[in-house]
């Protein structure tokens, strides 16, 4: 007979064996998948999730996708751990990529060590002040900021689109939706010859260490794990609960920037319509997957983006849509969260007796 | 300047008919909202319609079967929903959003085969009809049987909630789920039965994209559609009437798009396109600044879990 039981405490263990649960779980459905579309599932699996990163190169490759959505999911983290749904990170990305953009764009003639700080800049302050949209909207106006964030999303995609297509586009780009490619002093060096991993991933892990310190060694920290828990204790204990609001969506707005700006002046070089294949919302599943802990999110990015890498060789090797990648990380999300169900309840295994 | 009064006619017509699947999905949603839950999966739960009628259109030639298999394929992806949030109590919010990720790329998966091909027509109701009586005449007729039953909905839906025994043990449940479970109220059924439902009406508003607004398949097609029926229930203050009235609105702003492009009037089309999405914003701004009214219309108990161990 099996029994569900209550705990009396969350368990730490489980706690950490979860998503290592959730990701196997997900390669069994996602086997059993392609078993069903007719394909051999250890060897889509394969093509999956072992080839894409077997040589050097797929390796720069994995780092180069991890390195977005750990930023992201770093900023994401001080907003969900203080009961902040800021949902709309892909829209700060993009604006973040947008002010820099402009600001790469100015320089585009000129080379000078100076260019890129302001380039970075630029892209943080971006994605800040487009996150404070819904956070001034939220703690004055009372507006969901679910809704508020994920609409600005849209909005941004929009204003980029607007941008590339007419008053940024290149003077000698033959009409092409995209700017000028920007000046050698605008783009993050990169780290090896021939691989496409570059500075930005620096970037990342300085946010991972700089999150750590602040979630466990500060008051903010502190305060916005009590917001987390209960928005009434925190009140009562006197928590200036507005200015926490806008902090976290600021922190939160100024990473997915940054995340926006290591794109533009990384791998791509320019702003053009498709600067992001959606990470700023699979951050969102990179953060839990992480459970909100920094060094968990450095492990999560690196699983999430293998679905990216996967779901491009599979489209080649075994003409899947690219799309399968986003089904993997809905499966990922699902399996997590319904394996949380362990954290709280334990399921009990009564012998018969006889 | 001469106006054509038909061409007013069908403006206002073509308008109606890109309200549709805002109406059902909203409406849908807002049954679920009623409830206490809130479930942000409605993007994902429409593209699910939305293949799954154009493929079954597409392999039965039926176009019943498909209309009604894409409604059950919008049941069973928010079973999962159900299941999460109901039996194994996730969070509302994490599993929505998880379940519009994996939506989009299965609906991808299933429609790899289904790309390119041409739809079906669907038959129209009073075509005779249609040149009787001018600008009243292109409203009215010669829609599809899906039209009618959007715009019959919201009146439907407030009576439902208003007026019936189950309506009210929707709200019931919605606003207050302890006292509802100690009156005998199956908290957890209800909300699974109003989960399920709006899944169907996801699953009706894309196969209305796919088989009826646009016939054919295109990966990603709902674009964001059901983002703004989410945002529509927030907009109407959870009341289906004025559903209706949104779901006119942000209809209006997509078509009045095209027509303002056709006649040159030179605003940047991103701009129009990123209308809707800003309305949406001020709109809620609006709403929600009063927090007294907000609090009076939104479903006390939206968002949060219910288990009757707690």
């Amino acid at each position: 007979m099996i029994k569900i039981v209550k705990r009396d405490q969350p368990s730490k263990a489980i706690f950490f064996f979860t998503p290592v649960l959730a990701i196997f779980l997900t390669l069994v459905a996602g086997g059993l998948i392609f078993f069903i579309l007719g394909f051999k599932p250890f060897e889509a699996l394969k093509f999956f999730f072992i080839i894409p990163i077997a040589d050097k190169y797929g390796f720069s490759e994995l780092l180069l996708k991890a390195t977005p959505l750990c930023l992201i999911a770093i900023g994401l983290s001080f907003c969900f751990k203080s009961n902040n749904w800021n949902i709309g990170a892909e829209g700060q990305l993009t604006f973040g990529a947008i002010v820099s953009g402009g600001v790469a764009l100015l320089f585009y003639e000129q080379e000078g060590f100076y260019i890129l700080p302001i380039v970075i800049l630029a892209g943080a302050i971006g994605g800040m002040l487009y996150a404070s949209i819904p956070a001034i909207l939220k703690t004055y106006f009372n507006t969901n900021e679910i809704l508020v964030s994920l609409m600005l999303v849209y909005v941004s995609k929009l204003i980029l689109d607007y941008l590339v297509v007419g008053p940024w586009s290149n003077p000698e780009g033959f009409n092409f939706p995209e700017t000028r490619q920007f000046s050698d002093s605008a783009k993050l060096p990169l780290l090896f010859e021939g691989l496409r991993i570059h500075a930005g991933i620096f970037l990342a892990l300085a946010a991972v260490v700089i999150s750590w310190f602040v979630f466990y060694k500060t008051y903010l920290g502190f305060q916005m794990k009590v917001s987390g828990f209960s928005l009434k204790t925190a009140k009562y204990a006197g928590y200036k609960g507005k200015k926490m609001i806008i902090l976290v969506f600021l922190i939160s707005g100024a990473c997915a920037g940054l995340a926006g700006v290591g794109e533009i002046t990384g791998p791509i070089g320019q702003l053009h319509r498709e600067i992001s294949p959606d990470y700023g919302f699979t951050a969102i599943i990179v953060a839990f997957l992480g459970r909100l802990h920094p060094v968990g999110i450095i492990f999560a990015s690196l699983v999430v983006a293998i679905t990216y890498l996967g779901a491009e060789t599979a489209q080649i090797f075994m003409q899947i849509p690219k799309y399968t990648g986003q089904v993997f990380q809905g499966m990922i999300l699902f399996f997590l969260l319904a394996s949380d169900y362990l954290l709280f309840f334990k399921i009990k295994f009564i012998g018969s007796k006889k | 300047m001469i106006i054509d009064i038909n061409f007013v006619g069908l403006i206002i017509a073509s308008i109606m008919a890109s309200a549709v699947p805002l109406i059902l999905a909203s409406c849908g949603e807002l049954i679920t909202e009623r409830s206490g839950v809130l479930n942000l999966g409605v993007e994902g739960m429409m593209i699910i319609g939305a293949i799954s009628g154009f493929a079954l259109m597409t392999v039965t030639g039926s176009l019943i079967v498909a209309v009604f298999g894409a409604m059950l394929a919008g049941v069973l992806i928010s079973t999962i929903f159900a299941f999460l949030t109901q039996t194994l109590i996730t969070n509302h919010v994490a599993t929505g959003l998880a379940l519009t990720i994996f939506g989009i790329g299965i609906s991808a998966m299933i429609g790899k085969n289904f790309v390119g091909i041409p739809g079906k027509e669907f038959p129209v109701l009073f075509e005779s009809l249609k040149d009787t009586i001018p600008l009243i005449s292109p409203i009215l007729f010669g829609h599809s049987i899906v039209f009618y039953f959007a715009f019959a909905l919201p009146f439907i839906t407030s009576y439902f909630l208003k007026k019936t025994k189950i309506g009210l043990i929707v709200r019931a449940v919605g606003d207050s789920p302890e006292s509802a479970s100690n009156q005998g109220i199956n908290v957890r059924l209800v909300r699974y039965a109003c989960i399920l439902y709006g899944g169907a009406m996801s699953g009706l508003a894309g196969a209305y994209l796919s088989m009826i607004y646009t016939p054919q398949w295109i990966e990603n097609m709902t674009g964001g559609r059901g983002w703004i029926a989410l945002a529509l229930v927030v907009f109407s203050t959870w009341n289906p009437i004025k559903i209706l009235i949104g779901a006119m609105i942000f209809g209006g702003l997509t078509i009045i798009q095209f027509h303002m492009q056709a006649i040159g009037v030179r605003i940047p089309v991103q701009f129009l396109t990123a209308l809707p999405y800003i309305v949406t914003i001020i709109v809620l701004v609006v709403i929600s600044r009063d927090s007294r009214k907000i609090r009076l219309s939104t479903p006390s108990s939206l968002g949060k879990s219910f288990h009757k161990d707690n």
